[in-house]
């Protein structure tokens, strides 16, 4: 079993309160780099460690966080982006609830880099109650005196609020989170500027992933060079896993990048192989948004590589064989998994979380579920999967934010591989629409 | 300035110039498409993809292209950057997937539609469009609901591109209307049944790219290729409003008050409900002379030119030959220069 850097501590009885997570070495983060470091210093170490945005885009954080423009007399603010709605990613929302001191420490070193004197969590509306623990958890750091005027007589002062969503997917992506957070309706911003010029109320922001920041604790504790020795390459660290599906362990899991996906699926020190005995058919690595791909390509990639859980191994042959490690929203499909239905269901999910700003996704999210669900149902035509990929194609690029690719990827990628599938429906309708048909054959590959 | 080569054209305009503008100042049929930007409504554009061009090169400093197409109205130039548009495939292609996009819930019910033959949406998809479409499903449609007296709101005809959102923002001391749901249940409503109703509230009827906002002082009355503009103004004692107009003549009678336009439909001034909805007799303005429509749309045809006739000349006339050019307009105003 790999390190555990975020989750060493999650099942500890009381681990959600602060006298339970200080002993077991919580807030030490926030002394070391209050007391011996200088922000600058802070960055500095995160740039190191190699960590990269964990919920979805992979970007440096270090130098997402070097990009923060500093004007003089300007307020700056750090926020947390916890409005974790992608399906099949669930690692968010377990890390708050059972260690929200690790997001309260994550979020005072992270605003001491960035000198922001005022940060916001924004949390998931549905997550109503991880929002009360939140609450109650900071709390208990101001009554610390971690948070406040003067955090340990350093002279640096920090407010922290959470701010609840309302129950909008796209308010996870970050301008539609800030204008959601001013109040205003949750639409994604045209970019440039970037919220690092222009964020919040117009003020340089950095906006980073709940596990993102939870990150920055293990490696202020440890030092960014510890940190980059875990994990590939460039994908250093460990990763929160929420894997789902047809597996006979499924959950979250901490794992140091570079574990091979064959070894994640069928280990028992993880998902302990495909439930009821049965094949593995297809895996989203990624989240709902990321290409789906068939078994063949998902354990070993074009070249005959074993495929690994890092940025890079999971992406190698780009769209046409490859995937993307996502947010790490790992849904494993059995055999029986109608993969249209299941695109049908994506589909789904985009057209009514679609905000509605910019035509093509507006427009295009709607038909293409609606060609779906006459392809699921029996009534389609072969016509109708070429104009699903004509249609994904529209979309894809040409949107205000990446809402319209994550509802274009996971379509072209079913036609891509399971193309055989999607013509079954039209040429057997019948036996394809019978309760639990599933297409048997095999996958196109390349 | 900042020197920037669009569809091979040079242009230079000042730092902070969208490339939609730069464009604009070159002119003629290079110009992209706007269906949601208007330039005198701050924060619009970027929403309907129309203007999406290629930057084969972003500046001087840094000639590397742009990954993505991007929203000309939007993007400000950057010296040396290189911009394609009617030249690339890709583009046009990409125009006209919008084109199909913006269609397939649009009910094209052009022939009862007031704004027909002067709308944005049928110039695009006439331009860019293709003649047929691959839409099977049932068009979205929407609950009808009365914003009052003088607006007509048809939200099937829709294509939101927030226009009217901003002009109620940035014209009218309280915006009551705005957009609801998501996705393309969106729609623009006042929530709670409310009349949209304040000095500048008509405004929103000349943003409106398509037919989604009407006159209903206006409305069924006439095609308006078959009407005649001629440009008049009022001493109108309206706060924060000058008065000059277009109106739209069909023989004797003004069938409607409009703000006056350039070439790509974006109002000169705003005008006020006053002005647009009660004034409607020859003999409540002052005419200026035939207004000249250099749009490319239906509107710009089918109604012959008159001469245009300087301002001055009307104010000196003796105020016999006003007043029968009051009675009788836009026929004799083109015989008086003769």
């Amino acid at each position: 079993m790999g390190r555990k850097l975020l989750t060493e501590h999650i099942n500890v009885e009381g681990i959600n309160t602060f006298e339970v997570y200080r002993k077991h070495g919580g807030y030490r983060s926030v002394e070391k780099a209050l007391k011996t470091m200088t922000p600058d210093e802070v960055v500095e170490e995160v740039k190191k460690s190699g960590l990269r945005g964990r919920g979805g885009a992979g970007f440096p954080t270090g130098m997402k966080w070097s990009f923060l423009a500093k004007p003089e007399g300007v307020p700056r603010y750090l926020v947390c982006n916890a409005d974790e709605s992608e399906p099949g990613t669930f690692k968010d929302r377990q890390l708050m609830s059972k260690l929200p001191h690790l997001l309260i420490e994550g979020m005072i070193t992270g605003s001491y880099a960035l000198g922001a004197r005022t940060s916001y969590i924004y949390i998931r509306g549905e997550l109503l109650y991880v929002l009360r623990i939140l609450e109650k958890a900071i709390a208990e750091a101001y009554a610390a005196g971690f948070l406040g005027e003067n955090i340990l007589g350093s002279g640096y002062s920090l407010d922290l609020h959470v701010h609840p969503g309302a129950g909008a997917y796209i308010c996870g992506e970050e301008t539609a989170l800030l204008e959601s957070l001013e109040g205003k309706r949750g639409n994604p911003r045209n970019k440039p500027p970037f919220p690092a010029v222009q964020g919040l109320y117009a003020r340089p922001t950095v906006v980073n992933n709940v596990e993102t920041i939870a990150a920055v604790v293990p490696i202020i504790n440890e030092g960014g060079d510890e940190y980059a020795k875990l994990g590939v390459g460039k994908s250093t660290g460990t990763k929160l896993i929420s894997a789902c599906g047809h597996l006979n362990k499924p959950g979250i899991y901490e794992i140091e990048l570079g574990v091979p996906v064959e070894e994640f699926i069928y280990s028992d020190e993880y998902c302990g192989g495909i439930w009821k005995g049965r094949d593995l058919k297809a895996v989203v690595a990624g989240g709902s948004s990321v290409p789906i791909l068939p078994k063949e390509l998902i354990l070993k990639t074009a070249a005959g590589e074993n495929r690994l859980m890092t940025y890079e191994s999971l992406s190698d042959g780009g769209f046409v064989t490859g995937t993307m490690l996502g947010s790490g929203g790992f849904i494993a499909m059995d055999e029986t998994t109608c993969i249209v239905k299941n695109t049908w269901n994506f589909s789904r999910f985009y057209h009514h979380e679609s905000c509605g700003q910019c035509s093509p996704c507006r427009e295009g999210t709607g038909w293409m579920e609606k060609v779906l669900h006459r392809l699921e149902h029996g009534h389609g035509s072969m016509h109708d999967i070429d104009l699903l990929v004509s249609v994904a194609k529209q979309i894809e690029g040409n949107t205000i934010c990446p809402l319209g690719e994550a509802a274009a990827w996971p379509v072209a990628a079913a036609v891509r591989h399971f193309r055989h599938e999607f013509e079954w429906h039209v040429t057997n309708p019948k036996e394809a629409t019978a309760p639990g048909a599933a297409y048997r054959g095999a996958a196109v590959l390349a | 300035m900042a020197k920037i080569t669009f569809d091979g054209i040079e242009v230079e305009v000042p730092d902070g110039t969208t490339i939609l503008n730069a464009a604009r100042q070159i002119g003629g049929g290079i110009v992209p498409p706007a269906m949601c930007y208007y330039t005198p409504l701050k924060g619009s554009g970027g929403k309907c993809r129309a203007c999406l061009v290629k930057v084969s090169a972003g500046s001087a400093k840094d000639p590397r292209p742009m990954p993505k197409l991007v929203a000309s109205c939007i993007t400000t130039v950057q010296d040396g950057m290189v911009v394609e548009n009617t030249i690339n495939q890709q583009v046009m292609d990409v125009r006209k997937g919008i084109v199909e996009m913006l269609l397939i819930n649009h009910p094209l019910d052009c022939p009862v539609c007031d704004q027909a033959g002067e709308c944005s949406l049928q110039d695009f998809a006439f331009e860019h469009g293709v003649s047929t479409t691959r839409y099977e499903e049932e068009r979205r449609t929407f609950e009808k609901i009365d914003i009052g007296p003088l607006i007509q709101l048809h939200m099937t005809r829709c294509i939101l591109c927030y226009r009217c959102v901003y002009t109620a923002d940035q014209l009218t001391p309280e915006r009551v209307h705005g957009v609801l749901g998501r996705g393309d249940a969106s729609e623009i409503g006042t929530y709670i049944e409310n009349i949209i109703d304040n000095e500048f509230s008509g405004n929103v009827i000349d943003v409106c790219p398509v037919g989604a906002l009407t006159d209903k002082t206006f409305r069924f009355k006439q095609r308006v290729w078959f009407t005649k503009p001629v440009n008049a103004h009022r001493d109108c004692k309206t706060d924060k409003c000058n008065g000059r107009v277009t109106l739209w003549y069909k023989g004797k009678d003004v069938l409607r008050v409009t703000a006056r336009k350039d070439e790509y439909g974006e109002v000169k001034e705003w005008i006020c409900n006053e002005c647009r909805f009660d004034k409607k007799e020859t003999s409540d303005w002052v005419l200026e002379g035939p207004a000249h429509i250099n749009r490319a749309s239906v509107i710009a045809q089918n109604h012959y030119e008159l001469p245009v006739v300087n301002p001055q000349v009307i104010q000196d006339l003796p105020e016999s030959t006003t007043r029968e050019l009051e009675r009788n307009p836009p026929l004799r105003l083109g015989g008086l220069n003769n």
